[in-house]
């Protein structure tokens, strides 16, 4: 229960976090648009993010399969 | 002379209604599909542990996995200039694996020993930057000796007028089909090994996921992002693994059994920051838990660090930790009376890490001189699992533009 208590106000406070936004233009995007940046997993996890649906219990929210389409967990 | 005045201006006047032709602009112009990217990845994977579900707990867990994926992206701009973008995935792996080879030990090589995995899949996405809408479907495949998948999968997502956030939306079904392969010391009268050639009937079961995704993505200022992302899962069927094998306490055995559904809830947040010139923090949080008893957090930080404009190196660590089902115990120490008990290690609670590095090469003119060969990145990460497996993978990805 403690453990569920952390992870949901490690959540809240990153949420909290997104109030403080600014607007940024798109010619102040050089950064953001970097290809290290892209919000997604890379694609060569792909099959690292294969395993771990294979091997560990917990799956989803990370850009890779959530359960079903294969034997796995 | 006359006759000869008009001719000559009759021709000019053709010649300049042919060139303007030629020039001008039509009202439509014809856009032809276009070529995005090709990636290719191929990966290598090696595990080694002692708690094999298939020897009901206990046993050897080796396993090599040799994977290979192609995906192909290609776009077209339409006459209302919305963008087009269809993509084509194909992947296949084919591994080894002395854990499953000992569904049957009595044959010298069984079926289960190897097999191939081969997964398809063709997405389209239509991009109206009017609206800053994205719609998309997308239909996957995949069939391995005992296990064949149907899919589709959903999407929408609107962008904000600053294109500073995003909302999206995705929904998707799998509809699969096990083989139902038994020990053969628990095979009925009469009941086949699954085999190539053996005409003795086995049963097959449906499982079927269903899940759902709402990602909220937000540019927090000119060096960070974050991504949200909440994607309940709901999965029903034979959710079991046929040949797992169950000790009990009094040394009977039979095969696993589970609950005949599972409900899943994943809630991610990615923050990705670039710090200074060179480097890059990627990093991810997952709280999961399941209604099974089933709770796990993974925590993920990958630095990208910029060595010059075209290299980089990307050290990585993964941590994840979660507590095992409520119908898990090990070799042995299931009780007759339970109702659902697996022996599997893979949902049981155990620390798991992940470490490693990547090299990224994208040079501004392509490799080699060759404009179209963008990148290569080469990946590799130890894991090590603290009911003592342990794991090495390494990943090659080429990106051509």
């Amino acid at each position: 229960m403690n453990n569920q208590r952390a992870g949901l106000l490690a959540i809240g406070l990153m949420l909290l976090g997104t109030s403080a936004c600014t607007t940024v233009k798109e010619y102040q995007k050089n950064r953001i648009n970097d290809a290290e940046m892209e919000l997604s997993a890379r694609k060569s996890e792909k099959f690292e993010q294969n395993f771990y649906l294979y091997r560990e219990g917990a799956a989803g929210a990370n850009g890779g399969k959530s359960g079903g389409g294969c034997g796995c967990n | 002379m006359k006759k000869i005045c008009i001719s000559v201006g009759l021709l000019l006047t053709m010649l300049r209604a042919g060139h303007a032709q030629s020039t001008e602009k039509p009202a439509y112009e014809k856009r032809k599909l276009k070529f995005e990217e090709v990636n290719i990845v191929s990966s290598y994977y090696h595990q080694d542990g002692n708690n094999s579900a298939v020897t009901g707990g206990i046993g050897t867990e080796k396993l090599t996995d040799l994977a290979q994926s192609f995906d192909l992206i290609m776009s077209k701009t339409d006459q209302k200039n919305r963008l087009h973008t269809f993509a084509f995935d194909f992947n296949i792996d084919h591994y080894t694996s002395a854990s499953s080879d000992n569904i049957d030990p009595l044959t010298v090589s069984s079926a289960s020993r190897s097999d191939t995995h081969v997964y398809p899949s063709l997405s389209w996405s239509v991009n109206n930057p009017a609206n800053r809408t994205t719609k998309g479907v997308a239909l996957s495949y995949s069939t391995e000796y005992d296990y064949k998948s149907y899919g589709i999968n959903l999407s929408f997502a609107k962008a904000s007028a600053d294109n500073n956030r995003e909302i999206s939306v995705k929904a998707g079904a799998f509809f699969d089909t096990w083989k139902l392969i038994l020990p053969p010391e628990l095979r009925p009268e009469g009941y086949g090994s699954g085999a190539h050639g053996d005409r003795d009937p086995v049963a097959y079961k449906p499982r079927n996921s269903y899940n759902a995704s709402l990602s909220l993505s937000q540019i927090i200022n000119k060096r960070l992002q974050v991504l949200l992302t909440v994607e309940p899962a709901f999965q029903q069927g034979l959710l079991s693994t046929p040949f797992h094998r169950i000790y009990f306490r009094d040394g009977s055995e039979t095969v696993e059994r589970l609950p005949g559904s599972r409900l899943k809830l994943p809630i991610g947040i990615r923050l990705h920051y670039f710090a200074g010139d060179r480097v890059i923090v990627r990093a991810f949080y997952r709280y999961y838990i399941d209604d099974w008893g089933m709770q796990a957090h993974t925590v993920n930080l990958e630095t990208p660090i910029k060595l010059t404009s075209f290299l980089s190196v990307s050290p990585f660590y993964r941590f994840s930790h979660q507590t095992a089902v409520r119908y898990f115990a090990a070799y042995g120490q299931h009780s007759l009376t339970e109702k659902y008990y697996t022996s599997d290690y893979d949902i049981s609670g155990f620390n798991s890490q992940f470490i490693g590095a990547g090299i990224r090469m994208a040079p501004p003119g392509g490799l080699f001189g060759t404009g179209h060969w963008q990148s290569v990145e080469l990946r590799y990460g130890h894991y090590i699992r603290s009911t003592g497996m342990v794991a090495n993978n390494i990943t090659f990805l080429a990106k051509i533009k």
